[in-house]
């Protein structure tokens, strides 16, 4: 453990070699069994016994990124958690979306979290948005076996690029799949079970260009959709006050939007689409 | 076949304090202060990415005067400290108290053990929700650590700079002030100043390295003072008192000569002061300063 690592001797050989700023690789040499993915995992199938999040959706605007989930988590046919929160904020300019076995992917993205901070601290710069981005596979890929006992996760990831070139969006999209494959996504993207109903939806109301609110609205509706055909997916409770998770990258860093924006964005859905059904109606 | 020379334990230990501590009087100096929001490090440093100052965690920042590659690793060593641990315990469980302790044992463990001792010296600082809960841990390189109130002042001609820092420095000053104190007890020992022939008159903002741990902030409390915002803030210092400049340059002028004697202060703590004085050899010193 860390702690027996500083006894009589102070720090050991290991921590005051200067070379490498990975945190990850220092854990694996020094601590290994704080890592996710390095415990043996009984070979058989374990999906129903863990809680899993799901429907992670990211669409770019003019101005940067956006990422939304909603807030179920499942265990076979139960609903573990209504209010679990799958979208967390790696660093001041990039947002991570988990889907898959919710324990192993939030210890993934603390890991991940500290990982992108340890590196700034060593080496005084933030890490590149690709850079960033593959370190994130290499964690998937380390994940490789417990994803074929039934504990897969599937993050997607998105940035500010503050390297962009002119003209080029400076928010960027990467999906993953459960072997540590990395995507740049162009536009919009989704993962988790309801992610084809999310990504139908995003087909028909994403558009290049959008403005931050109108991006806001079509991945809140995406997450409505998704929510509508996927069990495992939860939709806006009103009842309980529980919304989908936003956050908003662009120059001015990553924030998450306020409840109550998110909130204003669901009403305004179900009342346009009960608008629209009771015209039907007639 | 050579017979080692014997050497007593007590000379082996002075002549390696003197190595060390010529060493660390060879460089320039570092301040550390507390003022109202929190803590302020101020380092003489022409390179703007060899930095002497760093973050180590949340509420905890790192200052270090000396051999670069040493307190280089020694800097990195203590963020892989504070990130283990906030790891595997909880964000709040990272103390600067143990960074401290492990900076200690591990310069203790070389003063005593290697033949050549790191020429460092560090400050480890944490900055709590109130002034009162603030901490400034000095540590030298035989391992001692003294728990300092109010200021740190580290390197070159650290008596000197301490004096002038005494006369000006007040407890709970705001940020401009507190710079204003650091920059000008600083400039009076600094080459590049006009008493110390130089061409400034006070130390600019491309010759310092500034930070602060600001407790205001929600997590990460360091933040970097460059470029404009230093420029500022160094100008507002200086329409507030300009007529002040070194006050003893003949004093400062013989102590900046180039591996100048490391001349103990009177009332300077054993281990840094006179080779005569107790080594502590990585014991910790409870009490401050004597």
């Amino acid at each position: 453990m860390s702690d027996q690592s500083t006894g009589r001797s102070g720090f050991t050989p290991a921590y005051l070699d200067r070379v490498g700023s990975s945190f990850t690789d220092f854990l694996g040499s020094t601590a290994p069994e704080l890592l996710p993915g390095r415990r043996p995992v009984p070979a058989v199938p374990m999906g129903d016994l863990a809680p899993h999040g799901t429907t992670i959706v990211a669409a770019t605007f003019d101005g940067g990124v956006l990422m939304g989930g909603d807030r179920r988590a499942t265990m076979g046919n139960l609903i573990s958690s209504r209010d679990i929160e799958k979208v967390y904020a790696a660093d001041s300019w990039s947002v991570i979306g988990i889907a898959g076995a919710a324990g192993i992917a939030i210890e993934m993205v603390r890991l991940y979290q500290v990982e992108l901070e340890h590196y700034e601290k060593i080496e005084g710069m933030t890490m590149s948005l690709d850079g960033k981005a593959n370190r994130l596979a290499a964690m998937i890929r380390g994940n490789l076996g417990a994803a074929l006992q039934g504990l897969a996760v599937v993050p997607l990831f998105a940035g500010y690029d503050l390297d962009a070139a002119e003209g080029v969006s400076p928010g960027r999209i990467f999906s993953y799949d459960v072997t540590g494959g990395n995507y740049v996504e162009r536009g919009y993207a989704s993962v988790g079970s309801g992610s084809l109903f999310a990504r139908g939806s995003l087909k028909k109301t994403w558009r290049p260009g959008l403005s931050a609110d109108a991006a806001t609205r079509t991945l809140v509706e995406a997450l409505y959709d998704a929510a509508d055909d996927d069990s495992a997916t939860g939709g806006p409770d009103a009842v309980r006050r529980l919304y989908p998770i936003l956050y908003r990258i662009d120059a001015e860093g990553a924030v998450r939007l306020p409840d109550a924006e998110v909130a204003a964005i669901s009403a305004a859905i179900t009342a346009d689409r009960s608008a629209g059904a009771e015209s039907r109606e007639v | 076949m050579s017979m080692p020379y014997y050497a007593s334990a007590e000379q082996v230990m002075r002549d390696r304090s003197e190595y060390a501590r010529k060493g660390i009087s060879r460089g320039r100096s570092v301040a550390v202060l507390t003022y109202a929001d929190g803590i302020l490090f101020i380092a003489e440093n022409p390179s703007s990415t060899l930095h002497k100052i760093g973050e180590i965690y949340d509420r905890i920042g790192f200052a270090a005067v000396g051999r670069y590659s040493e307190f280089e690793s020694l800097r990195v060593a203590g963020v892989r400290l504070a990130d283990v641990r906030g790891y595997s315990y909880n964000r709040r469980d990272v103390t600067g108290r143990v960074v401290a302790n492990a900076y200690a044992q591990t310069l203790g463990s070389i003063f005593t053990e290697q033949m050549k001792p790191f020429e460092v010296e560090l400050c480890v600082a944490d900055v709590g929700q109130t002034p009162e809960t603030d901490q400034l841990y000095r540590l030298t390189f035989d391992g001692s650590v003294f728990d300092e109130p109010d200021f740190v002042v580290m390197g070159g001609q650290a008596d000197v700079v301490t004096g002038h820092l005494r006369e000006s420095f007040q407890a709970g000053m705001g940020l401009a002030d507190a710079l204003a104190a650091g920059v000008k007890a600083l400039s009076a020992v600094s080459a590049s100043t006009q008493a110390n022939g130089g061409g400034h008159e006070q130390l600019p903002a491309e010759q310092l390295e500034v930070a602060v741990l600001d407790r205001r902030r929600p997590k990460r409390a360091f933040r970097r003072i460059t470029g404009a915002a230093l420029r500022g803030l160094l100008a507002a210092d200086q329409t507030a008192d300009d007529a002040v400049t070194g006050e003893s340059p003949v004093q400062a002028a013989v102590d900046t000569t180039e591996h100048a004697p490391s001349q103990p202060a009177p009332g300077t703590p054993p281990g840094l002061g006179d080779p005569a004085a107790p080594d502590t050899a990585g014991g910790v010193q409870a009490d401050g300063p004597a």
